[in-house]
């Protein structure tokens, strides 16, 4: 998958962080548009491309394929919502308790997962995240099960889907500096050596295990804050969203926007969620259709939409 | 008595019943270029792979500089000082030559663990320097995927030189190579591993190759070994003339 | 304590569906080990071949031998399906990481459960018992349905039918013989694309007759793919994928597992079966029957 009968460009650290901050700057503007609309639409992307982003680190950066990555998403927003609504714990803590709750999520999982390679591991994520699935469907009188759990308000200071989304964009964007970070780091470096050739890396002085370990803890958490956005955002959670095709979305999403480029699952999620408005709006057969576009992908643009602009130079797309 | 940098002491191997290696005992002085030959099945590479812990021995011990690394997984072991090209080029196919050495060395001087510095950055001279030796200057930027079979395996060594070992374990490094290349993959090993008194322990089919560099030849068939001498005494010697009837080159 | 009569009866429920499993996991196994493909899509085809029974019956409504040529037509229907899919897309993707054949293998589900939902809507679809299985029969002193005893006997018929082939006839030499080595059957003049395909038929068709057998007794529903998939896999996991007989072993331990399971405690049965899934991934990857990893 991917080429490389190209010299990629590289681009300098700062055309990608003035990138960043150009994209911010832009979005920060969109709720002058007045529209609830895209003010919904834009909180729902930011959402779910941290969640696909979360996902790349291990899919395309350290070349793992999980099946499971809606658990860590799930784990984060119920966390958030039971510990606001069951508690009484204040927003700021209950966040934080999310956070925790996914990094230790992903290092229990993790810690069995990579000690299988390819399909077991893929199998065995997909297990684990259907035991949590489970767990949140049966429990009902914690989650209130497949009833769900409703009535997530927004907290006290940012009770307006404006503020809320500000506060995304901000937390978002912040998450998204601190992975371009740690992708460009030299962990992440290892992560892509890890990626092309276990073996190899093995014997140049790493261990695998450890660093795939990590990068779970790390993908778990930022899944875990995109789940807790998630659960306010949309002021109602139900187990749906640890069903096992919810996994399968945000892998498409990531596939779709390019999984070898840093901002390809945003874009992915972007498309994916944009199109699931359009389409749902005039049938419900999105299902259908979302399996053509994955086909259609699949057959034709291995690289993503973004591995396809970049073969076509296009524009400079950061890495 | 010269320094042993490694002894293996009866490793055995079986994979279902099959015995690929069987009692094999071997030890290589410290400096020394020593060679393991043998015909195709002969147990080379599960010896080496025994020995790098990639594959667990059965019964029988490894002790690399004093120390018993039978139970070490592989990644501690090179820490220790063994580095390893590999039979089947394994090299990092969508990263830059580069980009494949600079890995290699900040994996080796234990930054790997660093989440917020750049990496770019990192060891760009030392990076610089070992692909010139490698004679990979020019490809610096090339997606090393791309490479032809020969400049892959040439980077392999870079990669394994990368780690800085004092016994480097190489793997049919001239297979599949032309005479040419084959001849100039041997002047550059014989001439690292003079430079940074490096201990070689390479298995090979190319006889003329093991012949003109190899001091010292170990001949394995069929999981034992059979022979152990200069190559004055293995070319002599009835037993491997034997099995060899009809191989090499 | 409850009565034995009425644990035979739970158990002979779960064998039941259990033979269920097998079907659809041993042409799952059977495609996983000669083509290295995980094809999610076979709950589809599990799904199709139900509705399909579903429409053919309705077309022989008066004739009593209606069900057994609709399950007929629709199994080599889904076979068929099988066939064309494999030859015009799958096997397009050959070449390429596993993944994208796997993501592919998804595509279909997505497209092949809207297509159900847009042919025959999304209620709730059955038919009935055909006429000369209509019966109960007297175990101890619970009754037991005739329909499923047929179900039970043929599973096991069909799991020995494809014992005999794979082990005293030449493509099933030729089959395990892919199983292990794909290069080495090229070179031994097989046509390993055309061997793909046969063996890709062979699994859908087997989906697709699980799907028609089941049609007089369960929901004909949409969601049955992904409900049935699911089950599938852990069926295969416990057994060992590529494996007949853990394949045969682990849909009757999964069988028995969900039958008494929703008995002895309803709420976790279904953590359970997650549970036991993980617990021999981590333990036994290789399932009970399969081959130990190689590297």
């Amino acid at each position: 998958m991917g080429p490389f009968g190209k010299t990629i460009i590289p681009l300098t650290m700062l055309k990608r962080e003035k990138f960043i901050i150009i994209l911010t700057a832009l979005l920060a503007l969109l709720p002058l548009s007045q529209s609830r609309f895209y003010i919904f639409l834009g909180t729902d992307i930011l959402i779910m491309g941290l969640f696909a982003m979360s996902l790349n680190l291990l899919l395309g950066y350290t070349g793992l394929v999980s099946f499971g990555h809606a658990a860590y998403f799930g784990i984060g927003a119920y966390t958030c919502a039971l510990l606001m609504k069951k508690a009484g714990i204040i927003f700021p803590l209950a966040f934080i308790g999310a956070m925790v709750a996914g990094v230790l999520g992903a290092l229990i999982i993790g810690f069995f997962c990579v000690r299988l390679t390819k399909i077991y591991f893929a199998m065995l994520t997909l297990a684990f995240s259907q035991i949590v699935w489970a767990i949140v469907f049966k429990w009902n009188s914690l989650t209130g099960g497949d009833t769900g759990l409703i009535g997530i308000d927004f907290p006290a200071y940012l009770d307006s889907s404006v503020r809320f989304y500000y506060f995304t964009l901000v937390v978002v964007a912040v998450s998204l500096g601190l992975l371009q970070r740690i992708v460009n780091s030299p962990f992440g470096r290892i992560l892509t050596t890890i990626r092309e050739n276990p073996e190899r890396t093995e014997f140049i002085g790493v261990n695998v295990k450890l660093y795939q370990l990590i990068a779970f803890m790390i993908s778990g958490l930022f899944a875990a804050i995109s789940g807790a956005l998630f659960g306010i955002f949309n002021h109602s959670l139900f187990p749906d969203l640890l069903y096992w095709p919810q996994s399968a979305e945000v892998l498409i999403m990531s596939l779709l926007g390019g999984i070898y480029s840093f901002f390809g699952p945003l874009v992915g999620a972007t498309i994916i969620l944009y199109m699931r408005m359009l389409v749902t709006s005039y049938t419900q057969y999105w299902p259908f259709i979302m399996g053509t576009i994955l086909a259609f992908l699949l057959f034709f643009f291995p690289g993503g939409i973004v591995g396809f602009l970049r073969e076509k130079k296009v524009f400079k797309w950061p890495k | 008595m010269a320094e042993m940098i490694l002894t293996v002491e009866n490793i055995k191997k079986s994979f279902d019943g099959f015995v690929a290696v069987n009692e094999v005992s071997l030890s290589v002085k410290k400096g020394e270029i020593c060679s393991i030959i043998g015909p195709n099945g002969a147990g080379k590479t599960t010896l080496f792979n025994l020995i790098t812990g990639h594959i667990p021995a059965d019964s029988g011990r490894v002790t690399f500089k004093g120390i018993d690394i039978s139970k070490m997984p592989p990644h501690k072991i090179c820490r220790l000082g063994m580095g390893r090209s590999f039979q089947r080029t394994n090299i990092f196919p969508r990263l830059t030559v580069f980009q494949n050495i600079q890995a290699a060395l900040v994996a080796h001087r234990g930054m790997g663990l660093n989440f917020f510095k750049m990496v770019d950055p990192l060891f760009r001279q030392e990076t610089a320097e070992i692909l010139e030796r490698v004679g990979l200057k020019e490809f610096s930027e090339t997606m090393s995927g791309s490479l032809s079979y020969g400049y892959q395996k040439q980077l392999e060594l870079g990669i394994a030189l990368a780690s800085n070992p004092e016994l480097l374990l190489l793997d049919e490094p001239t297979a599949g190579m032309s005479a040419q290349e084959t001849r100039q993959t041997i002047a550059l090993i014989e001439k690292i591993s003079r430079e940074k008194g490096l201990t070689l322990l390479f298995t090979e089919h190319d006889m003329e190759v093991v012949f003109s560099i190899a001091e010292r030849i170990l001949v394995l068939h069929q999981g034992k070994l059979i022979a152990e001498g200069t190559p004055e005494e293995i070319k002599q010697n009835k037993e491997v003339q034997k099995v060899y009837l009809g191989e090499g080159r | 304590m409850p009565d034995p009569s009425f644990l035979l009866i739970q158990s002979l429920s779960g064998l039941t569906y259990a033979m269920f499993l097998f079907l659809i996991a041993s042409g799952l196994s059977l495609i996983f080990g000669i083509l290295r493909v995980l094809n999610f899509a076979h709950g589809s085809f599990y799904m199709l071949g139900a509705y399909l029974t579903y429409q053919f019956v309705s077309y022989f409504v008066n004739n009593p031998t209606g069900f057994w040529i609709a399950v007929l037509f629709s199994s080599i229907a889904i076979a068929l399906l099988g066939g064309l899919i494999e030859r015009l897309f799958l096997s397009r993707l050959y070449i390429r990481e596993e993944l994208n054949q796997l993501l592919f293998t998804y595509a279909l589900v997505l497209i092949l459960g809207d297509l159900a939902k847009i042919v025959w809507g999304t209620g709730q679809l059955s038919i009935p018992r055909p006429q000369i299985l209509k019966g109960a029969v007297k175990i101890m002193d619970q009754y037991f349905p005739e329909y499923n005893i047929f179900i039970i006997c043929l599973g096991f018929g069909i799991a020995f039918f494809f014992w005999i082939i794979l082990n005293r006839t030449r493509w099933g030499r030729i089959i395990r013989a892919a199983a292990l080595d794909r290069e080495m059957l090229n070179a031994l003049g097989v046509n390993v694309t055309k061997l793909f395909t046969v063996v890709f038929i062979i699994g859908s068709w087997l989906a697709g007759l699980g799907g028609a057998l089941v049609a007089p007794i369960a929901a004909i529903v949409p969601g049955m793919d992904v409900e049935i998939i699911i089950n599938v896999f852990i069926v295969v996991v416990i057994g060992g994928l590529g494996s007949f007989w853990g394949t045969l072993l682990g849909a009757l331990v999964l069988g028995q597992v969900i039958s008494f399971g929703i008995l002895i405690l309803p709420r976790l049965a279904i953590v359970f079966i997650y549970i036991l899934m993980t617990i021999v991934l981590i333990t036994r990857p290789w399932g009970l029957l399969g081959k130990p990893l190689s590297r």
